[in-house]
């Protein structure tokens, strides 16, 4: 049985829906992102489970049972804020027990919840400081000790590190992930971030708009994306997409140039307006391939990024080589047909790939 | 200039150190900055604040009446002051109402900033309303009081006898000791309202909404939520509430005055009424001097009690990590 169901929950502000019939089932134990760019309603389904907004229509199941009409602290659930919200002026041994000690645990289970989530957090010296005393990574650990101590159904995650400096969000995210490996509590994490999704996700949400545009395991979105929206959300930097019609030989671009497509994929799709999406790191140079016009070169050391147009179409890949090109000179690129991805001119769904 | 010139110009165009001028120097010379922006402050504390209480302090030295510069007694005049009953009394009516009103204005100037401090329909209007008693001025609110207390025009008995029938006589509202005091509480604690609920509600506005959902999330009950995040949170600007509070009850002079003048036999008469009674209409400026010096004190005394007791909380000292 999932540990949380969403079935075809609805949110209104007044007259404004936000969120339009979402559909997701959770699995027990399962790590799940919401991800979807900013305003498209990540947060709002988070506070719906969370019990900090009611529920306008459809219904959201916890262990089976339907929490729509439950007050928050009678979902067994915790959930770290953006801010993290920890209390000012209690220390950080108060701030991890004050829900055990409303709840009127016994002194010993306090103590010893509090150490053991302290300990796993790297907290224990840390206990009795005030928030203003802490360091930004250790203020999100501390948020997330409030929540582990609680030993809840499920954690309910708000872009928990949109406030952190790109390093230390890179080592919570590993962070983030060890701890749910360990501990095994169904998670809810909501990101506008594709790569924490990818990183993190045992399965990812990508939401748009109030609406579910797919749902599956990291892999299947990167290779199998939905739509083209989806295709341009997941992976970095993003899919180049190239407007034109399949033809015989290829797939002939507005702008003249043919790209390389799959047999099977062009017969299938003979002379349909369609746009052709390959991913940066699925062109490489080739001797026979199309002329990009280089405009950037951005060598990270392992792979080169070169940005330029071909035929006045601008595209961007990345290649494995090391590149002496200079702006303004031209290199020869060819697509792996394999990787190449075909989307409807007029509904955006992806027809085809390969 | 023709264009090629002036584009010419404004590509070769440098920004220059110039060398400063010496009024930059001095403006930048930081004593001469700490001197120049105190100067007016100081000059006005000197003026209006150090002299009017250097000849306070003095007069309370000398034997000095109205229209006649005495002489130095030493500390003649508080000896026979703190002797005297009428100010003992005053003392104790003088801490009776400034701790009667106190607790009044807080309960009650707390309850409203909470109810404020919900989505009301007409806030903005409610708000006004709140605000009005502090607005109008305090010898017309005093009158308005005193007409209300009044013996025979007082809206209030009218109403306890003659529409709602649950009293025969008109309240004699001051005309004894513990009556007046109590009425005189009500009138300054309704002034102090405003003053309260609107410095508690800029303290409420100040504590972000994500505490209390996720003490909601902690499982913690309304009453909870008040007492463990809303109390700790407000104490610190409470604190200067009830500190400013305490000061302004205690040094009062108005709504007394207009109300009960002190009257019945002195029994309402506070520290400010007695001094003011003794130095003017008694033309005792020595004496009504030192009844007015003894009340500071008092005062430093509430403000050092307020201030080390609730103004710095633990978790706001200590170095920040931002
Ligand atoms: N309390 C609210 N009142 C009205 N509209 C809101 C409220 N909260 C969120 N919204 C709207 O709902 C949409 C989704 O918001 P949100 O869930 O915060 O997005 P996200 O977290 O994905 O960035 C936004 O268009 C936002 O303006
Ligand atoms: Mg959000």
């Amino acid at each position: 049985m999932p540990e949380v169901s969403i079935r075809g929950v609805r949110k209104s502000f007044g007259p404004l829906e936000v969120i339009h019939g979402v559909d997701v089932e959770i699995e027990d134990g399962a790590f799940v992102v919401l991800v979807g760019p900013s305003g498209c309603g990540k947060t709002t389904l988070l506070r719906m489970i969370a019990g900090l907004e009611n529920i306008s229509g459809g219904e959201i199941a916890i262990d089976g049972q339907v929490i729509n009409r439950l007050p928050p602290k009678e979902r067994d659930i915790a959930m770290v804020f953006q801010n993290y919200a920890l209390y000012p002026h209690m220390t950080v041994r108060d701030n991890m027990s004050f829900s055990l000690r409303l709840a009127k645990a016994p002194a010993e289970v306090i103590a010893h919840r509090v150490a053991r989530a302290a300990e796993i957090l790297g907290l224990v010296d840390y206990l009795n400081r005030y928030p203003r005393q802490l360091s930004g990574g250790q203020r999100q650990r501390v948020a997330m000790g409030r929540a582990i101590v609680r030993d809840p159904k499920v954690f309910l995650f708000d872009e928990p590190l949109s406030n952190l400096d790109a390093k230390l969000r890179v080592q919570m995210r590993a962070e983030i992930k060890e701890l749910h490996q360990r501990l095994k509590t169904t998670t809810v994490y909501v990101t506008h971030d594709q790569i924490e999704a990818m990183t993190m996700a045992d399965k990812i949400v990508v939401m748009r708009g109030g609406h579910v545009e797919q749902i599956g395991d990291p892999l299947a979105l990167y290779d199998r994306p939905a739509n083209l929206f989806v295709a341009g959300f997941i992976g970095s930097p993003a899919m180049n997409f190239i407007a034109g019609a399949v033809e015989p030989g290829g797939f002939r671009a507005e702008n003249g140039a043919l790209w390389p497509l799959g047999q099977e994929l062009a017969a299938r799709h003979a002379s349909r307006m369609a746009i052709y999406g390959v991913r940066p790191e699925h062109l490489a140079l080739a001797e026979h391939g199309l002329a990009l016009e280089v405009q950037v070169v951005e060598p990270t050391g392992s792979e080169t990024q070169v940005i330029g147009q071909v035929s006045g179409q601008p595209v961007v890949c990345v290649l494995r080589e090391r590149l002496a090109a200079r702006p303004g000179a031209s290199i020869r690129i060819a697509a792996d047909p394999v990787h190449v991805h075909l989307f409807d001119a007029e509904s955006t769904a992806r027809i085809g790939t390969g | 200039m023709d264009a090629t010139t002036a584009e010419a110009a404004a590509v070769t165009w440098r920004l220059a150190r110039r060398p400063d001028g010496w009024i930059t120097r001095l403006f930048d010379y930081k004593p001469f900055l700490i001197g120049l922006c105190l100067a007016p402050a100081i000059g006005l504390l000197v003026v209006f604040l150090t002299y009017p209480l250097g000849l306070g302090f003095w007069l309370a030295l000398t034997n000095s009446t109205i229209g006649q510069r005495g002489h130095f007694v030493g500390l003649a005049n508080f000896i026979s002051v703190l002797d005297d009953p009428v100010f003992q009394l005053s003392v104790f009516n003088t801490i009776f109402y400034t701790a009667a009103a106190t607790v009044g204005k807080f309960g009650l100037g707390l309850w409203l900033a909470l109810l404020l401090n919900h989505h009301l329909p007409f806030k903005s209007f409610l708000r006004a309303i709140v605000l009005l008693p502090w607005i109008v001025p305090t010898v017309l609110s005093a009158i308005v009081w005193w007409w209300m207390y009044s013996p025979q025009f007082s809206i209030i008995s009218y109403i306890l006898v003659n529409v709602l029938h649950l009293r025969s006589t008109y309240i004699n509202f001051l005309g004894s000791a513990w009556p007046a005091r109590w009425s005189l509480v009500v009138a300054n604690t309704w002034r102090g309202i405003p003053f309260v609920a609107i410095i508690t509600l800029a303290g409420l506005q100040t504590i972000p909404p994500s505490l209390y959902e996720a003490a909601l999330l902690d499982g913690a009950s309304s009453w909870q939520r008040f007492r463990f995040i809303t109390v700790p949170l407000l104490l610190p600007i409470l604190s200067v509430a009830l500190t400013l509070s305490t000061l302004f009850t205690f040094s009062d002079f108005q709504l007394v005055y207009a109300i009960t003048d002190g009257g019945p036999f002195n029994t309402t008469q506070i520290m400010a009424t007695l001094a003011y009674q003794v130095a003017i209409p008694g033309s005792e400026l020595g004496q009504g001097a030192a009844i007015a010096i003894a009340m500071i004190p008092f005062l430093v005394a509430l403000t050092a009690i307020n201030y080390f007791g609730l103004a710095r909380r633990k978790w706001q000292q200590g170095p920040a990590n931002e």
